[in-house]
């Protein structure tokens, strides 16, 4: 079930850490290269080629969103982000800087596998599928129709147009401004009530019961995702 | 003598050697003592400071004066000077010594000329002396010169040599403790060649008065009083080193001297003559003074007079002394021998003879009763004291109540011309003393006496034959007259003094009840402020001035207003001289010694522990000064203030004390509490991971896994008891930021329920949110961990299988979120502490938990401006209630 042979440049300057990621990965098949630095990190890349990065937030030199930054000024390589409690600004600068997705330590073996999953699949899938579905939710782009159980929903524009963002990054995190400059445009970066009470419509419509949402996901103090599949 | 006589007295030994230690640390006095202007001693004082210097000595010259002498200037052109600090008073610039300059220079011998001298206003001292005993207080040796005439004992000597009286006085304590005086002598003749060949300094405009003080005469008896005042210090010196040394001297019984003063300006006098007997005795000597009845009826300014006298005493070296008595004699005398007084010293009296057969003397009195006592009366020579500016006593509204008592007496004679018909004359004298008796007991003693008189006179015209003429024809009535009189003035006299002792004792009565109110309200009082107040209070009332209390500042050296009276302002200067009275422990300020330019009056606010404060008074009036009484009255009140500050401060010392041991027990129980809580979970992780190494055990599948389940729970639950206390460290360092957002309940809610899905499989859970909740501003992340703990409590407290219930409400401007269990509740005495931080309630199944997670929620909740209480429900189990402020974004509307 893995993507045996998958490339993963693991940065972190806690040997510690980077040995139980060697181990757990190089288990499921995946090649496993390993940085302490941000510059080790940076040559790296370029140096090995891996397929996906799975970059700490806080290095000894440059800090995991520089970095982040760095990479996306010349390559869409998939970078989940590890970090940990109290670094929500970090983890949201790092999303907005072009990083897919993020982990906060401890975490699991099996969840950092499936985030990796989902990052490297996105990418495999160059354009996206006509229709999306998952449980009962189906969003059929093409034709801009949404049904529950078989069922149309009737959406606002706005709403289709954010249920359709979240569509289209489905299993990633995407953090309020990102949502707001895809949904409203650039001038829209800080109107997160207006993000929110469209969340809270759009969750009435689709969700079975809002108060417990199954697909679309809260990250507390980050954004929201869309659950990819049940 | 015996031997053991000989061995030196231990006692007298160690005030020899406190004496010796206090010299090493105070400086060390030198005087260069003259008996005029232009003996040289100055000239001689630059001599021996040159000589100090070429032996190393660190020296400088604090204040010189010249005089424009060529040969003085000469001699201080190669020794280091410190400037004069410049007074500007009345438009002349006053040089002054600049002491805090010569304090920061810090040498090792300061010369300081004229030490007699009066500084200028607005200096911190009054005289120079006070100058010079803070740089002998400081360490620093003090060069000085002096002239004779300026010593206070001998002040009123050099008067009636001289005729001049000097202004210029220092008290002899000065030149007692000097450790060293040098004669500078100079004949007079010599003197007198100087000075007409102009090398004696002559002010202009003395000129002619000083020409009569140079004179042979005043000269040699000024030379005789010098020379005898340095052999008085020689001789001390010579006792001392023979007590020292044990040698047996000519020294007798010590002699102990009593001086009684009376309100008389010759008491100064007599504490002069006392303290010149008692230098020439070697003996110690008090002066006392009696207060009789008379007391109260003495005029303010005779009141003064003695209290100055008192001081002046104290300033001679004496000891002062108050004796409350019915008889001046008396008192005085049961002192003498309660003390071991060998002699009594008293006035010559100054009243006419037939005032003392009448009344009685004292000092007949004294003489007759004092037995072994030697007594000394010293002749009163009338004039020589300062004179009374008043009367001795001031009637009050005096004009009005004459008036009133001749009034009186005319009602007197009408109601006995009524009567004349039916009484004889002499019954008629009985309305008259009525009269009398009305008058002193209502107008005082003045009107009464006029009452008296005027009523012997109205009773000869009116009614004794011939009428209407002051003649008399029956000689009889004579007798009458002179009874009427006598007893009139008797009553008259009787009646003024039992009112005059009601109002003193009614003033006394009120000073203290004032005094008992202010206590009374300081005891109650719990908090500084509180006091501050009461002492603010009290004293503006019954002294009718600006008050203002200062209490230590962060630096010693400071004081900062506490507490003051409104529209009441202080400069840095009184801030200033606040501080000095503060740190001196002395008054300090207007009507006081020290600094007595500033505007506001300073007394320190002593306890037996130091000094707590300073206490700011301010008449409201320019010339208003506080009488004795009044002072006296103050000191109470301030001692009172002071002790009631100090009572708070202990009492806050205390309860600081409290506050640092239950956080040092806090501390302990917390260390305790996480060593364990952090100790077990690694136990488990590394006991797990151990045995899963093992080789030589053989582990089934099930074992393996329950061993990795278990470490992996432990891990969890060690990860979140290190968020736990990270969360709290950041609460209780105030690191805690709450960013705001309009958040919808719902979402958060259903946030925090995705993450706890595993737990909450099989409970029925129901979420209550309404439809049309408003968002409310709350930090997400934050109130998410709320949320979490709370549903985490819920479900560890409550066995599996009970509902858990998550409820939103808006209630009136607050937003409720309530989290309800149906667990085991809370014993209702700990629904607050279980929001204390590492408090549990006690169970008897083992709940693991740190005892923190509720406290997060507190401190997150508060840093919302919410609120956070626990009830129990009806039925069993607890529910928490969340209240956050509510402010509707405008923008929801929309």
């Amino acid at each position: 079930m893995s993507e045996t042979g998958a490339r993963v440049l693991v940065v972190d300057d806690e040997p510690a850490i980077r040995r139980f990621l060697r181990v757990s990965l190089s288990a499921h098949g995946y090649a496993v290269f390993e940085a302490d630095s941000g510059q080790a990190a940076l040559s790296a890349v370029v140096a090995d080629r891996p397929d996906l990065v799975i970059l700490d937030l806080g290095l000894p030199d440059l800090d995991g969103i520089e970095v982040t930054h760095l990479l996306r000024e010349w390559t869409h390589i998939p970078i989940i982000i590890l970090s940990v409690r109290g670094q929500e600004a970090d983890k949201v600068a790092a999303l907005d800087a072009g990083a897919d997705d993020y982990l906060t330590k401890p975490f699991g073996a099996g969840e950092l596998l499936a985030r990796m999953r989902v990052a490297l699949r996105r990418v495999s899938q160059s354009g996206v599928q006509p229709v999306f579905t998952s449980g009962d939710l189906t969003v059929d782009l093409a034709r801009r129709v949404v049904a529950v159980a078989g069922q149309e929903v009737q959406l606002t524009p706005t709403e289709y147009d954010l249920l359709r963002v979240l569509v289209t990054h489905a299993g990633k995190v995407l953090t309020h401004r990102q949502l707001l400059r895809e949904v409203w445009g650039v001038g829209y970066g800080q109107e997160m009530h207006m993000l929110r009470v469209n969340i809270s419509n759009l969750r009435r419509k689709i969700e079975p019961d809002p108060a417990r949402p199954r697909y679309i996901l809260t990250e507390p103090g980050v954004g929201y995702r869309l659950r990819a599949s049940m | 003598m015996t031997k053991e006589h000989r061995r030196p007295n231990p006692d007298e030994l160690l005030v020899h050697i406190q004496f010796e230690e206090q010299q090493q640390v105070r400086g060390r006095l030198k005087i260069f003592l003259g008996y005029a202007a232009g003996v040289g001693k100055t000239y001689a004082m630059l001599e021996a400071a040159h000589q100090r210097k070429a032996e190393g000595v660190d020296l400088v010259v604090a204040y010189v004066e010249t005089h424009g002498r060529a040969e003085t200037e000469a001699m201080l052109q190669d020794l280091e000077a410190i400037p004069c600090r410049e007074v500007e008073y009345r438009g002349i610039v006053l040089p002054e010594m600049d002491t805090d300059a010569v304090l920061a220079r810090c040498p090792q011998l300061a010369l300081v000329d004229e030490l007699a001298h009066t500084n200028a206003p607005g200096s911190r001292y009054l005289k120079r002396y006070q100058d010079v005993e803070e740089l002998l207080a400081r360490g620093i040796d003090v060069y000085t010169t002096l002239n004779v005439q300026h010593l206070e004992s001998l002040n009123d000597v050099v008067a009636q040599i001289t005729g001049i009286t000097v202004r210029e006085t220092i008290p002899d304590r000065v030149i007692d403790g000097a450790t060293e005086i040098e004669l500078i002598d100079l004949p007079p003749d010599e003197l007198l060649q100087r000075l007409k060949e102009g090398k004696v300094y002559v002010p202009d405009q003395a000129a002619r008065a000083i020409q009569k003080f140079f004179r042979v005469g005043n000269l040699t008896a000024l030379r005789e009083l010098t020379m005898r005042r340095a052999a008085e210090r020689v001789d001390d010196q010579m006792r001392a080193y023979m007590q020292t040394r044990a040698i047996p001297g000519p020294w007798p019984a010590k002699d102990h001297l009593l001086v009684c003063l009376s309100p008389s300006p010759l008491a100064e006098r007599l504490v002069r003559a006392a303290r010149r007997l008692a230098d020439e005795l070697d003996a110690e000597w008090s002066a006392v003074y009696v207060e009789t009845r008379e007391h109260s009826r003495l005029s303010q300014a005779e009141k003064e007079r003695i209290s100055r006298t008192l001081h002046l005493a104290e300033e001679l070296g004496g000891k002062a002394i108050t004796l409350p008595g019915r008889s001046t004699a008396e008192a005085v005398l049961h002192y003498a021998r309660k003390h071991n007084v060998t002699k009594v010293i008293a006035g010559k009296p100054i009243r006419p003879r037939w005032y003392e057969l009448l009344r009685g003397s004292i000092v007949d009195q004294i003489i007759r009763e004092s037995g072994s006592i030697d007594v000394y009366v010293i002749s009163g020579m009338p004039g020589t004291g300062m004179p009374l500016e008043t009367a001795a006593w001031q009637p009050h509204r005096p004009w009005l109540h004459y008036l009133q008592s001749m009034l009186l007496v005319a009602a007197g004679t009408l109601l006995s011309a009524l009567v004349h018909p039916l009484f004889s004359p002499t019954n008629l004298v009985m309305i008259y003393l009525l009269v009398v008796v009305i008058t002193a007991i209502y107008l005082g003693r003045g009107p009464s006496l006029l009452a008296a008189i005027l009523s012997v006179l109205a009773f000869d015209f009116f009614f004794v034959p011939p009428h209407l003429t002051l003649a008399v024809s029956d000689t009889q009535y004579l007798l009458t007259f002179v009874a009427l009189l006598v007893v009139g003035l008797v009553i008259s006299n009787l009646a003024a003094r039992t009112r005059e002792q009601a109002v003193a004792a009614e003033r006394r009565e009120a000073q203290t009840a004032e005094l008992y109110a202010l206590s009374r309200d300081l005891a109650v009082a719990v908090d500084l402020d509180t006091i501050m107040q009461d002492i603010l209070t009290h004293i503006s009332q019954t002294f009718s001035r600006e008050v203002v209390v200062l209490l230590p500042g962060t630096s010693r050296h400071t004081v900062e207003p506490r507490a003051l009276s409104p529209g009441f302002t202080l400069n840095e200067n009184e801030l200033a001289v606040a501080a000095w009275a503060c740190q001196h422990s002395q008054p300090a300020g207007r009507g006081t010694d020290t600094l007595p330019a500033a505007s506001v009056r300073y007394l320190p606010l002593k306890t037996a522990r130091g000094t707590v404060g300073v206490l700011g008074v301010k008449p409201s009036g320019l010339d208003s000064y506080l009488s004795p009484d009044q002072l006296h009255l103050l000191e109470a009140f301030a001692s009172q203030a002071a002790l009631a500050i100090e009572r708070v401060q202990l009492a806050e010392q205390a309860r600081h004390a409290e506050l640092l041991q239950a956080t040092e027990r806090l501390q302990t129980a917390l260390l305790n509490s996480i060593s364990h809580d952090l100790r077990t979970p690694l136990v488990s992780i590394t006991g797990a991971l151990s045995s899963l190494q093992e080789d030589d055990i053989e582990l089934d599948e099930a074992a393996r896994c329950s061993l990795v389940e278990n470490a992996r729970e432990e891990a969890e639950r060690l990860n979140r008891l290190v968020g736990n206390l990270l969360d709290m460290t950041r609460i209780e360092a105030g690191a805690l930021k709450v960013g705001a957002e309009a958040c919808d309940v719902q979402d958060l809610i259903g946030a925090v329920l995705e993450p706890l899905e595993d737990r909450l499989r099989g409970r029925l859970l129901t979420v209550d949110v309404p439809s049309d909740m408003p968002l409310v501003p709350l930090d997400f992340v934050l109130m998410a961990q709320v949320l979490v703990n709370l549903l985490d409590n819920a479900l560890k407290y409550s066995s599996p299988g009970m509902p858990i219930e998550v409820l939103a409400r808006l209630d009136g401007a607050e937003t409720h979120i309530r989290v309800a269990d149906r667990g085991v509740g809370i014993p209702p005495d700990d629904l607050e502490r279980v929001f204390d931080k590492f408090y549990r309630v006690q169970q008897p199944g083992q709940v693991t938990g740190t005892g923190l997670g509720l406290s997060i929620c507190k401190g997150i909740v508060e840093a919302h401006g919410g609120r956070i209480w626990a009830n129990n429900r009806e039925g069993g189990g607890t529910v928490v209630t969340v209240a956050l402020p509510l402010h509707t974004p405008n923008e929801v509307a929309k």
